[in-house]
């Protein structure tokens, strides 16, 4: 017996928190930790869902996994894209004016 | 207040708190490492739920490679080794991000709290029934996955040849 209520809270504990880190970090690879924890919230939804019964196909469990081979993609193309950024400018502030001329010196 | 209700108030106290950590903190690297304990904690979640093999590929894919994944990026990028203040935005720009993310979870939670009254018993999920439903009723989404990754693989190939003749210019 478990309460739905705690992995619901625990949940949106985590997609909020992951909104404060995409929001409020500036390094580009601290944004994407912030994705991560978002994901990681909407999949513990998917698994509760799954567990609290009524699920025919179980699509909690499988969708979850896909969730998880889908955040897995996306962290390779995003680091991809971060390393192809940080060649060409020199530093990965996303809060940084967009010339790439003005300030990409510094590699 | 039962066993379950116990041992995922501490895995998610556990995940939660290292997930602050892990968005809050200013070395860059300890980032990656909370980042590494909130989604171990996250697995037990899973546990705790009763979902075997979803922790497991968690801890195999997340905890295993993506974390890797994002500490190279953070070596490539030359990360700084100790506290820097400049990863984060600056303060007013915090406090607006804090409020978002507090008014995210509210909204998050005035939807589902009231969806979780009572407590239930967990359905057991099988590893065989998991596996039957994917490769029966899930097998084409399953197969669109695979087209997925072999896609953001050729992609990030793609991503980082490309870029490499206009550093050269650069140069």
């Amino acid at each position: 017996m478990i309460h739905p209520a705690l992995p619901y809270a625990v949940a949106a504990a985590l997609i909020g928190i992951g909104t404060y880190g995409i929001l409020a970090r500036r390094n580009a690879v601290l944004v994407l930790i912030g994705v991560e924890l978002v994901l990681g919230g909407a999949g513990l939804l998917l698994v509760t869902a799954g567990a609290l019964g009524g699920d025919r196909w179980s699509s909690g469990n499988v969708l979850t996994l896909f969730v998880i081979t889908i955040a897995a993609a996306e962290v390779v193309l995003a680091l991809a894209v971060i390393v192809a950024v940080f060649r060409a400018r020199g530093h990965i502030d996303i809060t940084a004016p967009a010339d790439p001329g003005a300030n990409g010196g510094g590699s | 207040m039962t066993s379950l209700d116990i041992a995922f108030l501490a895995t998610g106290a556990i995940t939660v708190a290292a997930a602050l950590l892990a968005v809050t903190t200013r070395h860059l690297v300890h980032s990656a490492l909370w980042l590494v304990l909130a989604l171990g904690g996250l697995a037990g979640c899973y546990l705790v739920l009763g979902a075997e093999l979803v922790a497991l590929v968690q801890v195999l894919v997340y905890v295993g490679a993506v974390v890797v994944l994002v500490i190279f990026a953070m070596m490539l990028t030359r990360a700084p080794i100790g506290p820097s203040p400049d990863h984060s935005t600056s303060r007013l720009h915090r406090l607006l991000a804090a409020v978002l993310g507090a008014g995210v979870t509210a909204l998050l939670l005035a939807v589902l709290l009231p969806l979780g009254g009572e407590a239930v018993a967990r359905t057991p999920v099988s590893t065989n029934g998991i596996a039957e439903d994917i490769f029966g009723t899930w097998v084409w989404p399953f197969e669109a996955l695979s087209l997925l990754l072999l896609i953001a693989l050729i992609g990030a190939f793609a991503v980082s040849r490309l870029t490499r003749p206009a550093g050269e210019v650069r140069r």
